[in-house]
């Protein structure tokens, strides 16, 4: 053990190949012979396909092949895992047949020898639709009226109440009540690489590579395999470099199965690279609730019990977790504080457009943004200020775990640490005093607060629909080196520097002899992938937990060479000593072959002869020379560990907002950020701030300007970035970020996650702070994106 | 109807024919195989696919190979200088200034622009100079400190 | 994201561009930067048989003064009259509205001429040539022309320019005497162009008054415009607080005002009445 890397802010090791532009992404790779296939995507929100002309397109230069609905027939429905009660399920298929139910389904796809051909063949594929009428808006979805899929009775997918606590009683024994309607619009998540697949059929082998911009590799080797039929251990999935997900890449799409299928009919490679105009209109939207939210408390301030009823807009079709997502809004209803009657009542809802899922937070921002802004409500109703209307109802520290009317136990927490560390950083009562001020001038400060909770590290295996462990294996190469495998499949988040980083101090060995290898179903150990902020928590406690797996095993051979009993051999800085030389042993274990530097051919065998000390590195070589090792042991020096955590983690935080609004435009400016977050223990603080920042500035697209926008027929305003607000760098404010620290007991490492605190806790800071602004005109809700607008309207009575 | 070019890439001159509707950023990509420019949208709007023009930083996604016949590009690819990291890309790897690395390439070629053209720019300065490159990933603030960071390295050498 | 297929020349001269031009009135098109035209081809908005490239013809690209007179070249970009010294002494008005174009990129690559000759309906630079009261210097197979800026925006994405014809150059009356300029604009967070865009450029008489108002108004109706009613209105005021809110209420007078998902046509007034105010108030704190 040493502690050279853990808890510093450590370079990334992924960064020189990404700063040289020298990474592969998928569209990067090139095989000969690849062909290109494009799309043909409906342009109508719902109408029936009375036919499909392709001879012209099969007719254009370079063009070799175009399939629609028919001719896919035997590719398998794109999958949902969510399995929820009476749940209705589309019958999805990868082209659309006889009829499309959202603008963007794909109808045919051309194949061409390169993808300005099949661009061009594109245009030649003739579609002859007869329009439906379009069901946009999800109240309206489950009131009645057109049915989308014939298969059903109505747009309702599902119902479901969740919840515990007697919650009529709680409202029946309130002093107060406030209630009010919150929307959450769609968003786009908009991953800069967008999707992209590359399948490459190997006939004679019968074998399948398929290249993908993906989070969950293994996960979708299973789907895909089941999609086309092909047996599971025949097909490789590979995702090269990913150029971020923000759950877009959760998923498993029609394009991956279908691409992967064309590539077996013709045997050569094919490639499909979205564009953003099928990004906008075909990858998974986040968000879509409309809900109603009532809360029941006491004159004090106390509460006492809250509903939520909500209408989530799922789209046309299921897509991986698509019912699952208003779900984990239900999990995360009590937020941080202590509500004894909780009830969710969720109307799941068809309409025609693109499906929703999980979007960086996935149903948890929706709910902190709820129950924060009730908060605000609440306080606002008492007349009290906003922060001690949250610590009336934290759980103190010491109540942990803290069981919670969502059926959740929250693992640990100081919430008021957080909130006071926040205050103290944005010099609270000050900025209190300065906003007074500034109404006397007419100026009009907000000050807004989130103390939020969320849920990371998903989770154990029962909560999920397919398996919620994660697994490693890790092994010492020969030549010392130190490889780790893990199943979790960071896309950006920076694990292959923060997993080295754990086994370089746990094997006391420099960072530079650790490779982490992750994103190849051909080499790495099933897992499960990289979402829900759960790769550090439980993928990187598998690597944990396999190094000291390895170790025990390094253990056993050390004494066996020193000839020692094991009680007097210990391990420390990359070193197995006998008790006496324990001492002496310092700094981190050096390789015993120096890569380069040792002639070819046999390896030299460790000297042991009068030694009082080995290097983990020296009983490796040992232990794949197997000529010194002790009875009944294996040869070489790997461990693999497959970590099922017992329990979800519970991060929090307080984020502050200050804003100031122009009263002649309702421009908002942001003049302060202070953030403090407690993701638990800290591999490297310097990704977690990296997380924080990325998260804070999708939250302000999300408070500010991101809406994906259908009209009444359903087509898609908001088809490009042209149309479509994502921040710039000219858009945020200068952050101010701190910390607590509250190790979770959850995993050995005490680390909880930290991939969407500043999606999940900033959206209500920052709509709490514009609201509070606007609080001298009576404002006590805005609906997002908060646009100036939508202030000025309210600051000029229009 | 395809047409001969001759540039120069990296310091290296190329002679094709392309077709006149080739963007530069596929004939960089498809054609010479640098594959460190990206494309992230379709609007020439989020600068993923940013390249040096005969020193100016340009939206590779909006320019046809053809109108760059005759011209000097640099790309990614050849902004270190025998095998020293240019500043900028320094810069975002001391403090962090990417994540899943895909807009980094253009964010880098821009950012050299803009400290070529202002030795030592306010974060003000720095944002404007950043307007037309899009990040998902960074919040860019670790991207406002890694451009103040290269800045000051290149003010120090 | 990929045009259709075209034919692409490159002329020496203009002559050569023009006589390229009239050789296909219906299928060829200009290009000169290509950053109004290439994102349409790319969506296949635009789908032109034969592209002109006239980027390559070195005398269009210029900034100099002649006379009296501001002559710039068609195929200027963006950053040459953002970074020209001698326009932000003379004429900073140019200057300050290219800097507010799109990116850098853009800036870099993007030319006055372009811009202007496509008039799109939330283009900065039609707004500064209005204020100037410039005038736009037309070549095509009968000749060359000289129009009016106020006269030369017709209507959405629609000149005075007729088929066969370039704009070769700008030109403007240099500020004299004493004058203040100010661009004002609000851009679309998404796209940068202009919600609003506001070009003021004032000259005072020696007591303070105004002697002339030239306000170039972009991003509200489906042309950029002159503001006649706050120009006349603001001439011969003293330019305090109560004549400059008596003016600007009229900028968007006989104006029906576009409406898009982040302003509503109201509120693009509002936002337009606000920054007029604004730009004024900056342009006559600017007077030297």
């Amino acid at each position: 053990m040493t502690d050279n890397y853990v808890g510093k802010r450590v370079k990334r090791t992924e960064d020189p190949r990404l700063i040289k532009g020298l990474a592969h992404y998928v569209d990067d790779i090139a095989l000969p012979g690849t062909l290109h296939v494009a799309f043909v995507r409906s342009m109508y929100a719902h109408a029936k396909i009375n036919s499909i002309d392709t001879s012209a397109a099969l007719a254009a230069p370079g063009v070799v092949a175009v399939y629609t609905g028919h001719d896919v027939e035997k590719i398998g429905p794109v999958p949902c895992a969510s399995a929820l009660p009476e749940l209705k399920v589309p019958d999805h298929r990868v082209l659309a047949k006889d009829k499309v139910y959202f603008v963007g389904h794909p109808i045919a796809a051309v194949v061409a020898k390169d993808r300005y051909a099949a661009r061009d063949a594109v245009d030649l594929v003739m579609v002859d639709y007869e329009d439906l009428p379009a069901v946009t808006d999800v109240e309206q979805a489950a009131a009645g009226g057109p049915v989308i899929h014939d298969a059903f009775d109505s747009n309702v997918a599902y119902k479901l109440t969740s919840g515990e606590g007697d919650i009529d009683a709680a409202f029946a024994a309130a002093d107060r009540t406030v209630k009010q309607r919150i929307l959450h619009r769609r968003l786009a998540p908009i991953a800069m690489e967008p999707r992209g697949v590359l399948a490459r059929y190997f006939p004679g082998e019968e074998e399948l590579t398929l290249w993908s911009s993906t989070q969950i590799p293994h996960l979708m080797r299973t789907q895909v395999a089941l999609m086309i039929g092909m047996p599971e251990n025949k097909l490789r999935v590979i995702t090269p470099e990913v150029g971020g997900g923000f759950g877009s890449k959760l998923n498993v799409y029609a394009e991956e199965a279908l691409l992967s299928w064309i590539s077996m009919q013709l045997g050569k490679p094919v490639k499909w690279i979205e564009t953003r105009r099928e990004n906008m209109a075909a990858t998974i939207h986040g968000r879509g609730q409309v809900g109603d939210i009532e809360v029941a408390f006491k004159n004090d301030g106390t509460l006492l019990g809250l509903r939520y009823s909500v209408f989530a807009d799922l789209g046309a079709y299921h897509q991986l977790l698509t019912p699952a997502i208003p779900t984990l809004t239900g999990l995360m209803l009590s937020g941080a504080y202590k509500i004894p009657a909780i009830q969710m009542n969720i109307t799941g809802c068809f309409t025609n457009k693109m499906a929703t899922d999980a979007y960086r937070g996935a149903g948890r921002p929706e709910a902190t943004y709820v129950v924060e802004r009730a908060l605000d409500l609440v306080a606002a109703d008492l007349g009290v200020d906003a922060a001690e209307v949250r610590r009336k109802n934290f759980p103190a520290a010491d109540e942990f775990p803290f069981h919670t009317a969502t059926g959740l136990d929250y693992d640990s927490g100081d919430y008021e640490a957080a909130l006071k560390k926040a205050q103290e950083m944005a010099g609270y009562i000050e900025l209190r005093e300065k906003q007074r001020k500034a109404r006397e001038d007419g100026r009009l400060i907000g000050i807004g607060l989130s103390t939020y909770v969320e849920i990371c590290a998903l989770g154990p295996s029962q909560a999920m629909p397919a398996g919620g462990w994660e697994s490693a294996t890790v092994r010492i190469e020969p030549t010392g080196k130190v490889t780790v495998l893990t199943g979790a499949s960071p896309h950006g988040q920076g694990q292959e520097t923060s997993f080295a980083q754990i086994a370089a101090d746990e094997l006391g060995v420099n960072i530079n002899a650790v490779t982490v290898i992750h994103g190849d179903t051909g080499i790495v150990q099933y897992g499960i992938g990289t979402f829900g902020s759960r790769a550090t928590a439980v993928g990187g406690t598998a690597v944990f937990v396999a190094i000291q797996k390895l170790k025990e095993k390094a253990h056993k051979i050390a004494c066996h060479m020193l000839q020692a009993d094991a009680s007097h051999v210990s391990f420390e800085s990359g070193k197995y000593s006998r008790e006496e030389a324990a001492a002496a042993a310092a700094g981190t274990s050096d390789p015993v072959v120096p890569v380069g530097e040792a002639p070819a051919g046999a390896l030299p065998e460790p000297q042991t002869e009068g030694k009082t000390s080995l290097t983990i590195q020296e009983i490796a070589l040992a232990a794949h020379l197997a000529k010194e090792l002790p009875p009944d042991t294996e040869p070489g020096l790997s461990a693999t560990y497959f970590f099922e955590p017992k329990n979800f983690t519970f991060p929090f935080g307080t984020h502050i907002a200050v804003v100031e609004v122009d009263r002649d435009t309702g421009d908002i400016e942001f003049l302060r950020y202070v953030a403090v977050d407690d993701c638990g223990r800290v591999i490297n603080p310097l990704l977690v701030d990296g997380q924080v920042h990325g998260g804070i500035v999708q939250s302000i697209g999300q408070a500010m300007f991101e809406e994906v926008v259908y009209d009444e027929q359903g087509q898609l305003v908001t088809g490009t970035l042209m149309d479509y607000a994502l921040p710039r760098a000219s858009h945020i404010p200068e952050f101010e970020l701190d910390r607590t620290e509250t190790p979770s007991p959850v995993n050995p490492l005490g680390v909880k996650g930290v991939g969407e605190a500043g999606t999940i806790g900033a959206t209500p800071a920052i709509v709490n702070a514009i609201v509070d602004a606007l609080a001298p005109f009576g404002v006590k809700h805005l609906d997002m994106p908060v646009k100036p607008e939508n202030i000025w309207r309210i600051i000029n009575g229009h | 109807m395809k047409k001969a070019i001759n540039l120069s890439v990296n310091g290296v001159s190329h002679t094709d024919e392309v077709e006149p509707r080739m963007l530069l950023v596929h004939y960089l990509r498809d054609v010479l195989e640098l594959t460190g420019t990206h494309v992230g949208c379709e609007t020439s709007l989020c600068g993923a696919c940013t390249v040096m023009l005969d020193g100016q930083a340009v939206k590779s996604c909006t320019v046809f190979a053809v109108q760059a016949d005759g011209s000097s590009v640099t790309t990614i690819e050849g902004l270190a200088k025998n095998g020293e990291l240019h500043p900028v890309q320094e810069g975002f790897w001391e403090r962090h200034g990417l994540q899943c690395g895909y807009c980094t390439p253009g964010m880098i070629m821009t950012a050299a622009q803009l400290l070529d053209r202002n030795a030592d720019p306010s974060r003000e300065e720095i944002c404007h100079g950043l307007d037309g490159n899009l990040c998902r990933c960074t919040g860019y603030q670790h991207i406002i400190e890694a451009v103040q960071y290269a800045a000051k390295k290149a003010g120090q050498s | 994201m990929i045009p259709v297929q075209f034919d692409y020349k490159t002329p020496a001269t203009l002559d050569e561009a023009v006589a390229l031009l009239a050789s296909d009135l219906d299928g060829a098109k200009v290009l000169a930067g290509g950053h109004s035209l290439i994102p349409a081809m790319k969506l296949r908005l635009a789908q032109p048989q034969l592209l002109v490239d006239i980027a390559r013809i070195k005398s269009l690209a210029y900034i100099r003064e002649e006379g009296d007179q501001i002559l710039i070249g068609a195929t200027t970009t963006h950053y040459q009259l953002e970074s020209s010294d001698l326009l932000k002494k003379i004429c900073p008005l140019l200057p300050e509205c290219a800097k507010s174009i799109g990116d850098v990129q853009v800036r870099n690559k993007g030319t006055i001429g372009g811009s202007i000759a496509h008039s799109d309906p939330a283009g900065d630079w039609p707004a500064a040539v209005l204020a100037l009261d410039a005038d736009l210097v037309l070549v095509g197979p009968n000749g060359e022309r000289t129009v009016k800026a106020e006269n030369f925006f017709i209507d959405l994405l629609t000149t005075d320019l007729q088929p066969g014809e370039i704009l070769r150059e700008v030109r403007i009356k240099k500020p004299s005497g004493r004058f203040g300029q100010a661009y004002q604009k609000v851009p679309h967070p998404a796209s940068g162009f202009a919600v609003v865009g506001i070009a003021v450029n004032l000259e005072l008489n020696v007591d303070g008054s105004c002697k002339s108002a030239g306000i170039g108004v972009t991003g509200v109706g489906v042309k950029a415009y002159r503001a006649k009613a706050v120009e006349a209105a603001l001439a011969g005021t003293n330019l305090d607080d109560n004549a400059i809110a008596a003016a600007v209420a009229h900028v968007c007078d006989g104006i029906d005002a576009n409406a898009d998902l982040y302003a509503s046509s109201d509120y693009r007034c509002h936002l337009a009445t606000v920054h007029t105010r604004r730009g004024i108030q900056t342009a006559k704190a600017r007077v030297q």
